[in-house]
This record gives C-alpha cells, structure tokens and sequence, in this order.
C-alpha cells in the first residue's frame, strides 16, 4: 500500500452522513441542462477570512428545468462562538438572534443531505465554496465533490465581445440584478441572496443558449 | 415549513385578488406550495386543448400572452399580479387558448388541489372567481380591465380588422371617487379637484349620489360670473346624476357618454341612484378602452404619474403600428406618429425620474437619443441608446454636478428598462460616466474622435452623430452639432474615415444574386437585416449629410431627400435609397411585430417570393450608392 493510500482515509471513517452523501457521486451526471438539478446556494459569514470567519447561515434551493419549488428549500443558522461585530450591521444577523440555530455539524449535516449530487450554482462561487470546505476540514471531513457554476463568471460571458465595453474584472450580485432587473428585496439573507443567483443563472442560461451542462463549465469553475 | 421564500411569495400574492382575501396563515401554506417558474421570451407555458395541468399561473414579473391558436391573435396579455389558467382547472376542461411569454417572465405555479379547499372554505374567494367568470373579466374588482378574463372565454378578441368587437369589453373605470357634501362652497370644490387633478366632483348625500360638478359647470356657472365662488354645491350641481351599474361595457359607456352631453359617468352598486357610487368613467377612460388613437395615446402618456402607468400605453403604441401597417399607410407618416409617441414617453420617464431626484437640477441639461432613436427610426422596441450633456460648471463642482446627472441617468434608464427598452449591451447609455459629459469635455471627446479616427473611434461617432433632443436645454444641443460641424470641416479627412467604415458592412448579396446569410451563431442561415441592408443605407447617409452640413434632420429617409436636393446631378439614385430605406425599415417592423423581436434576423424561407424580390430590388440600390462612395471618397473597402 502506497503511503498516499496510508494518509487518505477509508471511506467507512467518515460519519454515516457524509458516506451516503459520497455514494451519490457513483453514477454518471446528466448531460442536458433541462434534466439536470441545481442547487444554488449563498452563505453569509462573519468576514472574509476562510480560517478566522464562521458561516452565520447557509440558504440553499434547488432547481431543476428553470423551476424553483418554494417547499424544497434549506435555510439555516448556525450557533456562534466567534463572533465579529464588524459583519452584523451587513447581514442584519444577531449574536443569538431569534432564528433557531443548530451546530456546525448538523448545518453541514443538512447542507450534504440536501444538495446530494446537484450541480451547485454560487455567485463569487470560490468564496462559498472555501467557507464550506473549510467548515468540513474542522469536522474533519473532506472537500465537497459538487460540480460547481460561478455566476459572476457566466454572467460575464453574456457580455457584448466590443472593444467598446470595458469589462469589469468582477461583477457583484447587486450589479447583476440590476442588470436583470431581478428584485433585491432579501439581499443579504442566505436564501434571498440564493434567489437572486438563481434567477441570474437562469437568465445568463437563456442569454447565452446552452442546453448542455458541460457548455456551462467551459470557463467556469469546476470543483477545487 | 415556512421559510423567507415563501414568505416572500406570499407577500406577492397577498397584494393581489383573490388571495388578499384569505387569511395570512392559509396565504403562507398556499405560498410554500408554489413552485416558481422561470419562462424565457416566447416560450409556450400550455397549448389549446392541453389536458389542465394541476396548477395554475400567476404572473410574478413579465407579461404572458394568451393567443387564439387558430388566428394568432392576442386575446389577452396578463401582467405582473394576474392570475391566469385557472378556469379549465375549475371546470375540469381542456385548456382553450395557448399561453405564451410575451416577455421574459417569472410564474407562480400554485397547485389547485391546495387551493380549491381554500377558495370553497372562503366565500368571497369563491364569490371573486364566480364573479370574474361570469363577467369575463379577470378581476372585476380592479380600476383596469385590461383584457378579457382568465384567458378561456370563447368570446372573439380584439384585432386589427375585429376592433368593433372590443367595444364589448367592461369599461375601465376609476374606482377612486372624489366626492363632497352638498353644503360645500364652489372655491373648496375647485381646489379639491386641482389637488386631486380630476375633472369632476361627485355630490353626495348620505353616501349617494346627488350631483356631479365638471369643469364645465365651473366654466359656465361661476367663471361667467352666473354664481359667486362662495355658492354652494347644490346651486351648480347637475341634479340627478346619471348612473349605471358596473358591468358597463366600451360601448354602453360610450352611447351614455353621447346621449347625457356630460362627459362622466357614476357607477354605483346596483345601477340606480339609490346605491352608493362605486365608480367614475370619464370620457378618456372610454377613449384610451376603445383605444388605438395617437391622440388618445399621447393625453395617456401625459398623465402618466409613475412608470408602470407608461407600460400598457407603450403596449398600445406598439398595437397602433400593427394597425398602421395593416392598413398600409405611408411609411412616413407611420414613422413620424410613432416616434412621436415614443419620444413623448422618453420625455415622460424623464420627467418621472426628475421628480423622483431630491434636488431639482444645478445647471441646465439636455437628453439626447442615439443611434435609431436619435433618427426617429426605432418603431420597435430595441436597444436604448442615449447620452446626458450639461451646461458647464466650475471644477470645484464638477464632481458633483456628475454624480448628479448620472444617478439621474440611472432612474431614467431603470424606467426606460421598466417600459420595454432593453440596456444597451454596449453600455452607451447617460447612466455610464462615459457618455454623461459637460458640454465642454463632449466638445473634447468630439474633437478626439474627429482628429484621431480610428475604426473605434469611427463607430462611436457613427453612434454618436446621430444624435438628437429628447429633453432639455435645445441650446447645449446646438452648440454641440455645431461644434460637430466645425471639426469636421477642419479634419475633412475624418469623412473618408467614416465613408469607408461605411462601406465596410457586408454586402447583402453573394456573387450569384442570392442573399448571404449568416454563416454561424445564434442566428444561423438567417439574413441580417440590419448590419447587410439598412446599415450601408444609415452609415451613407450621415456621412452625407455631415459633408454637406445639413442639420438637424437625423432620419435617413429626410437625409436622402435632402440630399436629393442638394445634388440635383444624383437626386435620382438618392430618391431610391430614401425608397429603400422606408421599404426596408417596414419589412424589418412587419418582421419584428410577428415575431415579437427586433425583427433584424429573417428567416428567408419564411419570405414569399415577393417579399424576396421586393428585398433584392432594395440591394441593387444600396451597391450603387456604395459605389458612389467608395469614388467620393476614395475609399476602398478592403481594409
């Protein structure tokens, strides 16, 4: 046995919830995006760093042939113990506010079990995805396996190709839903942020005509 | 579980009828049952004689079109708040009309089996949905009827050559009544209809109504000097008022409008005088539900307070060119109405968005419109394309001054988005710090693009030049063109930049005399309009006119004629680019209003051999007139 074999930990280590979180990345993805499901997501943090900052809620919804059933929702806050004033007045989330908060573990617990084998869908998709992978490393647990699509990087790809148009390095969500005229009411909840990106990835989608998923990767992101 | 999604829906929902009429919690088990749908433009939601599905729609953002099938024509288009798709689920039929979105649209798909225990458990819901079948209308309640109901009456919808039967609709009435006691002094009266901007008081007594006051009666019985201004309502009251029940149609109003001589009507709750009035129907109301008239069009435009007033205005002004065409009238006189109307909404929105800014504006400033709009040639609605110019100010304001006019840019795009002009994907709009300037940095930007073209610089001034007043202060305008004029005559080399920038478009024809059609994308064997016909005819035309210094006529078709006047020895070959460009701008409306698009991609088998003749004699015209250019100017379009 290799000595990267001896590292790496056999599969059965792991608590039950991440073994059947695993066992659904056997199959082969579908290729169509009409067949395929998302699950968009949004956390909001205490800041931005991936060591020093916590996840203060995870909003997530799936989607699947450009229909979003309000049933089929995530929406959870999670107990603090580091706690940075500086990021309240943002996200409008108390210190042991009123929501119902749950640990970390259940949060990601949750978070696995509802995302399955989706394709995940994030605005600024690496930053999400750092917060959440970090989150699993303290559990410890692995990397998530998702397939990932960055809207900030799609909607960039819907832009005019002109010289004329000087293109941002990064585009925000605010700047996207204006752009789409997508209502920002929930900006800066987990789950309103979440819908907002849906809505964003469904209109980049329509913009720039793919049918297939692996169109959609062609410069986004794919996994870490 | 109820989470902020489907509080969010529920709040939605909540605003409008029927589900304002149930309780909160019930609201909110209803929302978190809907699933949100997400329809790109001309995407088909159900088909005539469909099995009903097991939910029905609500309009979240966007419009969906409810068509006849076998004719095509528009029956009904549901906006943001209506609800529709619901009878067949109710009666347990096939669906009769198709359902399309007319524009990009988000749904509510609310499952019926969730709601019909609601509306049976809740009478006035049930009471709302029998009402609103039974008077084919989709919400009998609401000041507007816009269309006809929940999209399955079998009555015939309204079209071009079916306008009478429109007339049977329910009238639109205004359900906010201004009214007053008998006792009340005319001068109270006269100010009350001013702040609340209407033409007509109602009487009342004890909740019914005696007598109605117009401005008429004001006019005749006290400005004549008949009545002192202390007089009292009941002295200059006409005295019964004539009323009618609610389920008024176009044409009833219109026949009781015409028998009573007064120009408003009261609606109350059973028809008779002894019921409390529900409603007013003016005489305006009658004639913007009767419809397609400009004048009509424009007094809408007008009163238009907010910008959600403009919307189905602009739905009529795209309705009225449909009608136009139909009717083959010259091209001229269509393009002329129509962007009269268009550019009165421009001015509207811009008056909306002023008075939304907090402080009124520091210096004077003028809104131009670009590009098709600024030639008056954008029938459709397409792209916006427009810039911001404002008197010079000190430096030590000038930061300000910017901020101010591009946040004003903002709502002014914002709102032309709301009403149907998309953003320009180029980003040439007054909200970008770029194309919102002092008169003295655009003289600047102007004397850099003409001095230095290169082939950027050419197409923003191709962009640029065709610019024209929307709003404002017409003396930054002219001294802008003239600036334009100036430099030009002083670098004429700029035009020979420009001539071959226009004659680099891509020629419509191939070697054999068949159309060239696009080799890939998107729009794949489809023959661009646009950039292989009308744009060689346009990017002619200004370069043209510029050498020639003909001011502010900026539509292509008056360039031409203009220049058939300036150079006698060319007029012919000018008159038949001015033919051309009218013949060619028509096919690309007739094309566009079918396909609900900017019309510029056509699908050449979908063209009668006519059609393609027709298209073809108009290349012949635009070769030559290539040909005139390239000698003019010594221009070479192989660059």
């Amino acid at each position: 046995m290799s000595l990267r074999h001896w590292f790496k930990k056999d599969n059965t280590e792991y608590p039950e919830f991440w073994q059947h979180y695993a066992a659904g990345f056997g199959t082969k993805p579908t290729m169509a995006i009409s067949d395929a499901e998302f699950v968009v997501f949004d956390t909001e943090t205490t800041g931005f760093s991936f060591d020093k900052d916590r996840i203060l809620s995870i909003g997530a919804l799936k989607l699947q042939n450009g229909q979003i059933r309000v049933q089929q929702v995530l929406e959870v806050y999670l107990t603090q113990h580091h706690f940075d004033s500086e990021s309240v007045p943002i996200h409008g989330l108390l210190h042991n506010g009123k929501k119902e908060q749950i640990s970390e573990k259940e949060a990601l617990k949750s978070f696995l079990e509802f995302i399955g084998n989706a394709v995940l869908v994030a605005h600024h998709a690496a930053f999400d995805m750092g917060m959440i992978n970090t989150a699993l490393a303290r559990e410890g647990l692995p990397k998530l396996k998702n397939r990932v699509v960055d809207t900030s990087v799609l909607y960039r790809r819907t832009l005019l190709q002109s010289p004329l148009l000087l293109k941002q390095e990064q585009y925000s969500l605010d700047e996207i839903a204006q752009k789409f005229d997508i209502s920002v009411k929930d900006r800066h909840t987990a789950l309103g942020d979440a819908f907002i990106t849906a809505m964003a990835f469904l209109k980049c989608i329509d913009r720039l005509k793919c049918t297939q998923l692996k169109e959609l990767f062609k410069s986004g992101i794919n996994g870490f | 579980m109820a989470n902020s999604i489907a509080a969010r829906v529920a709040d939605f929902m909540g605003k409008h009828p029927p589900f304002d009429l149930l309780p909160q919690a019930e609201l909110l088990a209803l929302a978190s049952e809907v699933t949100i749908a997400y329809h790109p433009k001309n995407e088909r939601i159900f088909s005539e004689n469909q099995a009903p599905k097991d939910h029905f729609f609500m309009v979240h953002k966007g419009a969906i079109a409810l068509k006849r099938p076998s004719t095509q024509n528009l029956v009904d288009l549901c906006d943001e708040g209506d609800v529709f798709g619901l009878r067949p689920l109710m009666a347990q039929e096939q669906y009769k009309l198709d359902a399309v979105a007319h524009e990009e649209s988000i749904l509510y798909a609310i499952p019926i089996a969730v709601f019909k225990p609601m509306a049976v458990a809740h009478k006035e819901v049930g009471d709302f949905l029998i009402e609103s079948f039974a008077s084919n209308t989709r919400n009998p309640y609401s000041r507007q009827h816009r269309g006809k109901l929940y999209g399955e009456s079998s009555s015939t919808p309204p079209g071009p050559s079916e306008t009478k039967l429109f007339d049977f609709q329910p009238v639109p009435y205004s359900k906010k009544i201004v009214c007053c006691e008998s006792g009340t002094p005319v001068q109270e009266i006269a100010l009350k209809m001013t702040e609340k901007k209407v033409g007509a008081m109602l009487i009342v007594d004890k909740g019914l109504p005696v007598g109605i006051i117009t401005d008429i009666d004001l006019r005749d019985k006290v400005v004549s000097g008949k009545f002192p201004i202390t007089a009292s309502a009941s002295e200059i009251m006409r005295s019964p008022v004539i009323t009618y029940p609610k389920q008024l149609t176009v044409t009833q109003a219109q026949m009781a409008l015409m028998k009573s001589g007064i120009n408003y009507l009261c609606l109350t709750q059973d028809g008779s005088p002894n019921s409390p009035a529900v409603g007013m129907v003016s005489e305006h109301d009658v004639m913007l539900a009767v419809g397609n008239n400009p004048a009509v069009l424009m007094k809408g435009i007008k009163r238009a307070r907010k910008t959600k007033h403009l919307k189905p205005i602009r739905n009529g002004i795209q309705q009225l060119l449909a009608d136009y065409l139909e009717l083959n009238l010259p091209m001229r006189l269509t393009t002329k109405i129509i962007s009269e109307l268009n550019d009165a909404c421009t001015k509207q929105v811009l008056q909306i968005a002023l008075s939304r800014m907090d402080t009124p504006p520091p210096v004077p400033f003028a809104w131009l419109s670009l590009g098709s709009q600024g030639r008056s040639e954008q029938l459709l609605r397409t792209d916006q394309d427009n810039a911001l110019v404002y008197a010079d100010v000190p430096d030590t304001e000038a930061e300000a001054t910017k901020t101010y006019y591009t946040e004003l840019a903002r709502k002014v795009t914002k709102r032309l988005h709301k009403i149907g002009y998309d953003y320009c994907p180029a980003e040439m709009m007054a909200s970008n710090p770029n194309w919102c300037h002092s008169v003295s940095d655009w003289k600047t930007k102007v004397t850099e693009w003409v001095s230095s073209p290169g082939p950027d610089e050419v197409l923003l001034s191709a962009i640029f030049f065709d610019f024209n007043l929307s709003y404002g202060d017409e003396k930054l305008v002219n001294a802008l063109s003239d600036h334009v004029f100036d430099t030009v005559a002083k670098y004429p080399v700029f035009l020979t930049h420009l001539a071959s920038g226009a004659l680099k478009n891509p020629s419509p024809t191939g070697f054999f005399r068949s159309f060239l059609v696009e080799q890939n994308g998107t729009h794949k064997d489809q023959f661009d309009l646009k950039r292989r016909a009308l744009l060689p005819l346009t990017d002619a035309a200004r370069v043209l006119s510029l050498s020639h210094r003909i001011k502010s006529i900026n539509s292509t078709e008056e360039r031409f004629e203009k220049l058939a006047e300036l150079e006698p020895n060319n007029a012919q070959l000018y008159r038949s680019c001015s033919y051309a460009t009218k013949a060619l701008l028509k096919f690309r409306v007739k094309q566009g209003l079918l396909h609900n698009d900017s019309g510029r991609f056509i699908a050449l088998d979908s063209l009668s051999k006519e059609e393609k003749i027709k298209l073809k004699r108009t290349f012949k015209t635009i070769k030559d007139l290539q040909d005139l250019l390239g000698i003019r100017y010594n221009a070479s379009n192989r660059i």
